[in-house]
């Protein structure tokens, strides 16, 4: 049995599809990942497997449980980490995990035993007692992935885990989910738009775009997929050098990006000189030249066409802060 | 098969309700201020205002308390709506949803939380009315104030709770609740006798169900009334119903966020 199986689910408001015909399957204790920009439909997915909204065509099932026809089973199944806190400022760290317990039917001695227990697991032991006004993001962020676990989910959702924390707490973050993954035997479910997040944490990611997924598979094998190193070239005159370097064999694919090229070969440092010489022959001038391995960035704008940044731009959504009011369809 | 009277949900969500209410001491205080500086003000005020029909034997203050009392109850019990807002924008409201408990237990919950803190604003209001010159017409009457004083909070946590359900945002709340409680808090006699209103006004207020609460209240702890107090309980009682059912069914329907 798959942990997650979805057959079909979509999701429209109005006039936007916000999630198209998506199917996909979720290994157990495995750690998934949905890459794409906001509004690509990821948190509608996660909205709709936790039972929150009812799907407006298709199905999915969680730990085996349709989301349509045996919610309680499929609640009592999940942990959810949403993406805009939802915490009780003023309640402690541990009557917020107290509540917790009792809405899920947890008993007295069982309750508080897990709750120390899922306290240490996120570091937050010494401040159980403190208001949860005085928590910090991260902290804030931990207590909830703490309470997500408290009635021992089989799947726990972690929809933006580490939106608008900074990249210290970032890490953190990354290395408690790794070691609950690992301890608490728990699915892991996730959903990011950063790369470095997808790419360090994930088993498969599956990548999203325009309430799509466009292809589900490990970071290593999208990357590897890409199979050439890329080379970023600046040049005055782009677009002549971009047909002359399509024209080469050794050239895999050449795409034209803002005031750059991107093209990927095999060998990359090799072709370094080679697309020099071809620049000087067609008399432009290369301002600056670069190599690295592919990156999910690379895999991303492969399948999209666009890099994530520019969806977003295009979306005219930034990353919002945590603390910002929300509404309307992610 | 779904257990729609959970009681460790239901104690759950009302003991969260206890806790944020002794710490939000602004809350206690506040909600009391209007009508104790009306009580303050009105009550010696108009000491010598003696409309027709008040009884020689009770002055303005004693008439005024039992309709302060039902105010108190009334904008206490519109808290509830609020916390349902309050909730909503800060997201809490979607880790209730995602338990596998029955609405009708989460509505149970947030009623009796509702309700438990409006009658403790109530109770602290006659402790202050008391000191203020408030004199009780007597013991068994005085028995049946917690009565009345359930019924009006029952019926006006539900009633929140129904708008709350249909509303985003809490300044479209605070008018739309403003402008249903300040009319039935004017017709329901709780400060001037409603014999003194032409008689169109007056039945205007015999359809108030607040007035019956007003009315039942002063019976109560004055032992002056208009109605018999069993009409103005089993008004109240009907009232109250509906209002449950009104609050439960609007809730369940609700959208998360």
């Amino acid at each position: 049995m798959h942990a997650i199986t979805t057959t079909s689910l979509t999701k429209r408001f109005e006039s936007l599809t916000a999630v198209d015909r998506v199917s996909f399957e979720v290994m157990q204790g495995e750690i998934f990942g949905l890459l794409g920009p906001n509004g690509a439909g990821k948190t509608t997915i996660i909205k709709m497997l936790s039972t929150l909204m009812a799907p407006t065509d298709g199905d999915a099932a969680v730990w085996g449980f349709s989301i349509a026809s045996a919610r309680d089973d499929v609640r009592r199944s999940i942990g959810i980490v949403f993406q805009d806190p939802a915490v009780d400022d003023s309640l402690t760290g541990w009557e917020n995990l107290d509540f917790h317990a009792r809405m899920y039917g947890m008993k007295k001695d069982l309750r508080a035993a897990r709750i120390s227990e899922v306290l240490a697991l996120v570091g937050l032991e010494d401040k159980a007692g403190l208001l949860l006004k005085k928590y910090s993001g991260g902290m804030k962020r931990r207590l909830e992935i703490a309470r997500g676990l408290m009635h021992y989910p089989r799947v726990l959702f972690l929809d933006e885990p580490t939106l608008g924390l900074d990249p210290q707490t970032r890490h953190h973050i990354w290395e408690y989910i790794k070691m609950l993954n690992q301890k608490e035997q728990v699915t892991v479910i996730l959903t990011t738009h950063y790369m470095e997040e997808a790419d360090s944490l994930c088993s498969r990611i599956g990548i999203i775009d325009h309430g799509k997924i466009l292809v589900i598979d490990t970071p290593e094998a999208l990357k590897n997929a890409m199979g050439n190193d890329i080379l970023t070239i600046k040049a005055a005159d782009l677009d002549s050098l971009m047909t002359q370097l399509a024209a080469e064999t050794w050239v895999q694919e050449v795409q034209r990006y803002g005031d750059h090229l991107l093209v990927s070969a095999r060998l990359g440092e090799e072709k370094i000189p080679v697309a020099v010489e071809i620049a000087r022959r067609i008399g432009t001038v290369i301002q600056a030249i670069s190599m690295r391995k592919p990156t999910l960035e690379d895999v991303f704008l492969h399948y999209t066409g666009k890099t994530i940044r520019d969806e977003e731009d295009a979306e005219g959504e930034v990353p919002r802060g945590r603390m910002r009011k929300r509404g309307g369809p992610h | 098969m779904k257990q729609w009277f959970n009681v460790q949900v239901i104690y759950a969500l009302w003991l969260r309700e206890m806790k944020r209410y002794v710490r939000a001491r602004s809350r206690i205080f506040g909600s009391l201020g209007m009508p104790f500086f009306f009580l303050l003000f009105l009550g010696t005020g108009f000491k010598n205002f003696r409309p027709e029909s008040l009884p020689s034997h009770i002055d303005y203050l004693n008439f005024l308390a039992p309709g302060m009392l039902a105010v108190v109850l009334q904008f206490g019990s519109m808290f509830t709506g609020m916390a349902i807002l309050w909730d909503r924008q800060f997201g809490f409201l979607k880790e209730i949803m995602v338990a596998p408990v029955s609405r009708v237990a989460i509505v149970l919950g947030r009623t009796l939380g509702g309700m438990t803190t409006a009658l403790m604003q109530g109770f602290l209001f006659i402790a202050v009315a008391f000191f203020a010159g408030l004199k009780f017409s007597g013991f068994a009457g005085f028995l049946l104030t917690p009565l009345f004083m359930i019924f009006i909070a029952g019926s006006f946590v539900n009633l929140g709770l129904a708008i709350a359900s249909m509303m985003r945002d809490m300044q479209g709340f605070s008018i739309v609740m403003n402008f249903i409680m300040v009319p039935l808090l004017l017709l329901s006699g709780a400060m001037v006798p409603i014999d003194q209103f032409p008689v169109w006004v007056q039945w205007l207020s015999y359809i108030n169900p607040l007035f019956y609460g007003v009315d039942g209240l002063r019976y109560s702890l004055i032992g002056m009334s208009k109605f018999p107090p069993l009409i103005d309980a089993a008004v109240l009682f009907l009232f109250c119903a509906g209002m449950v059912g009104l609050g439960a069914f609007l809730f369940s329907r609700s959208d998360v966020d």
